[in-house]
């Protein structure tokens, strides 16, 4: 396969030369699948520990919505956040479509199902009675929640880089609300698929190796975040 | 200038802890209906009943873990409203699982104090000074995930004693743990509650452990109290069948041992001198002293009819006759003194003539008389 065997050894041609255009696109994915990571933890680890730790009625139907949610289609998300974010849509005054921000918003979308379902299965994972001794202990509401958090951190971890690797690898919301304009929302992936249309198989390729390398070296980070032995 | 007034029991004792007309129904059912129990300062009260009595819920309820569908849960006589938080800082609760988080030893133990935001130094006192009190300070650096399940539940016990709890309430502490670290663990316990004092409420179903630890006994089934007072007369006086049932009728009498010589003990219980069969580590000092209505003979009073090899024979007078369950048995309630319970056949109460009122001698073996501590 020469194709492939050209498109690697250009892609570390590539690489060595330190293109200054495939930085500044490797530097925008990182701050927007970060920012996007960032978000969706926020938001999807407090919902997923009162979807575990809450009881009302309709939580069954909102956990599995959740987990309906980890599979949403980037694509529809993209749709979606485009329409809001349309000129003439309901938020076009923001003026944010075409921009990293919409692009940060899409992918947060789609990565919070994922923080929030492992988030509750996490939660829900621990010991019965450990809500209750903690509270026992003499905790507050939120110290006992973060007591909690704290014992379920190792699932956690592992929320947050799925979160991530959701966020990054995703190709159709970012192309939808982002526009994958050179210099100002082109992302990895945008670029991966734009450069295959071109035919530019080797740039293709060097961009997947970037875009795998850097996946590997955020999930290693986490990993040894996740594995230190308790203090 | 009026002082504030404390809340006393009928009996004058202090009252730290009361629960009035309390009600938990779970899916509409009740599970708990307690129209009132006090917890008197400085008390182990034991909570005895079988599994799914409502024990656990009643100890949850007390812990203000729980919030009971009716009824309240009062404190020095003052009815809890608001936000428990600050009175539960002043309670400690130890469950059947030793729940340790995932930190160590030493954390643990300092996690409930840094909770009420003491100052670091006085964690690490505390926690060394409890963890050495139960004879695990040599794991203070270790995960606790690390721990056997005894040294766990001993750990808990000391995160739970390091907090200087006013109350200490007390889930099936030792139920998950083999027969002999029970034990081990159960001395422990009682040697700490005589020497702190703390107010506690044990809750289990083992009679025996209410029996050592508690100084008043309730008796919980199907989520109702059924009775509530000093072991020797619950056990002597079951409230109905049915705690009869559960507790096992048996006479439990309040002793105390006088001497001790070629494995047999001699215990003094009430005006009389008891003799019992014991190892040389039995109990000492303050006992339980039992003997089972089925192992006591009566035989009429100076008749000779002894028989000669029971060591225990005690003159008392019938007060009550009623039969016993199924079979051909009849429960005497005698009075030696103190009360006494025996079961003899409906031939045997014929042939003695007993009616309330008849003079009796009632002798029972040194073997059949087993001493707890108390």
């Amino acid at each position: 396969m020469d194709l492939l065997w050209d498109g690697v050894r250009g892609a570390f041609r590539l690489l060595i030369e330190l293109d200054p255009e495939v930085w500044q696109v490797v530097a925008l994915t990182l701050v927007v699948s970060g920012l996007a990571t960032l978000v969706s933890t926020a938001i999807g680890v407090a919902i997923g520990s009162f979807l575990a730790l809450a009881r009302f009625p309709g939580r069954r139907l909102a956990l599995a919505l959740v987990n309906t949610g980890m599979g949403l289609p980037p694509v529809a998300v993209g749709l979606l956040v485009a329409v809001l974010l349309w000129r003439s849509g309901p938020l076009g005054a923001l003026g944010l479509i075409y921009t990293p921000a919409a692009m940060v918003i899409a992918q947060a979308i789609i990565a919070l199902p994922i923080v929030t379902g492992f988030t509750a299965a996490a939660v829900q994972a621990l010991p019965a009675g450990l809500r209750l001794q903690v509270l026992a202990l003499g905790a507050s509401r939120w110290q006992a929640l973060w007591l909690l958090l704290r014992e379920a951190r190792l699932s956690l971890l592992a929320a947050v880089m799925a979160g991530f690797g959701a966020a990054i690898s995703e190709v159709g919301a970012s192309l939808m609300v982002g526009g994958n304009i050179e210099g100002r929302t082109r992302v990895l992936t945008t670029a991966i698929v734009l450069e295959t249309g071109r035919g530019n198989f080797d740039l293709a390729i060097a961009l997947s190796l970037l875009l795998l390398t850097l996946v590997f070296a955020v999930n290693l980070l986490l990993t040894l975040v996740q594995q230190r032995r308790p203090s | 200038m009026a002082g504030q007034q404390r809340p006393h029991d009928d009996a004058g004792v202090p009252v730290k802890l009361a629960l009035r007309d309390v009600l938990v129904l779970r899916g509409g059912r009740p599970v708990l209906s307690v129209p009132a129990l006090d917890v008197r300062r400085g008390e182990v009260l034991a909570v005895l009943g079988p599994n799914g009595a409502g024990k656990s819920t009643l100890l949850r309820v007390m812990a203000l873990l729980e919030r009971p569908t009716r009824g309240q849960v009062l404190w020095e006589g003052r009815p809890l409203e608001g936000d428990p938080l600050p009175y539960r800082r002043r309670m400690a609760v130890v469950f059947q699982e030793p729940l340790l988080l995932d930190m160590t030893v030493e954390a643990n133990v300092r996690l409930g104090l840094a909770l009420r935001g003491l100052p670091r130094r006085e964690q690490r006192r505390r926690a060394a000074r409890w963890l050495e009190r139960l004879g695990v300070a040599h794991l203070a650096r270790r995960p606790a995930r690390q721990l056997s399940g005894g040294e766990a539940q001993r750990v808990s016990l000391a995160r739970a004693l390091a907090l200087d709890p006013e109350v200490l309430l007390l889930d099936e502490p030792f139920a998950s743990l083999d027969a002999p670290m029970q034990q081990e663990l159960l001395e422990e316990l009682e040697r700490l509650l005589r020497e702190t004092g703390a107010t506690a409420v044990l809750v289990t179903h083992d009679r025996a452990h209410a029996l050592r630890l508690g100084q008043r006994v309730a008796v919980l089934m199907d989520g109702r109290l059924r009775q509530v007072g000093p072991p020797e007369s619950v056990f002597a006086q079951p409230a109905d069948a049915e705690v009869a049932r559960f507790l096992g009728v048996e006479n439990v009498l309040p002793g105390q041992v006088v001497s001790r010589q070629e494995g047999l003990v001699q215990v003094r219980v009430g005006p009389h001198l008891l003799w019992a069969v014991a190892d040389e580590d039995g109990p000492s000092g303050r006992v339980w002293a039992c003997v089972r209505p089925e192992h006591i003979v009566l035989a009429p009073l100076g008749s000779g009819e002894e028989p000669g090899s029971a060591r225990n024979r005690l003159p008392g007078v019938v007060v009550r006759l009623a039969a016993a369950g199924p079979g051909q048995q009849v429960r005497v309630d005698l009075d030696c003194g103190f009360p006494l319970v025996a079961y003899v056949t409906v031939a045997s109460a014929e042939h003695l003539g007993l009616a309330p009122g008849t003079g009796v001698v009632a002798s029972f073996k040194a073997h059949a008389l087993h001493l707890l501590p108390r």
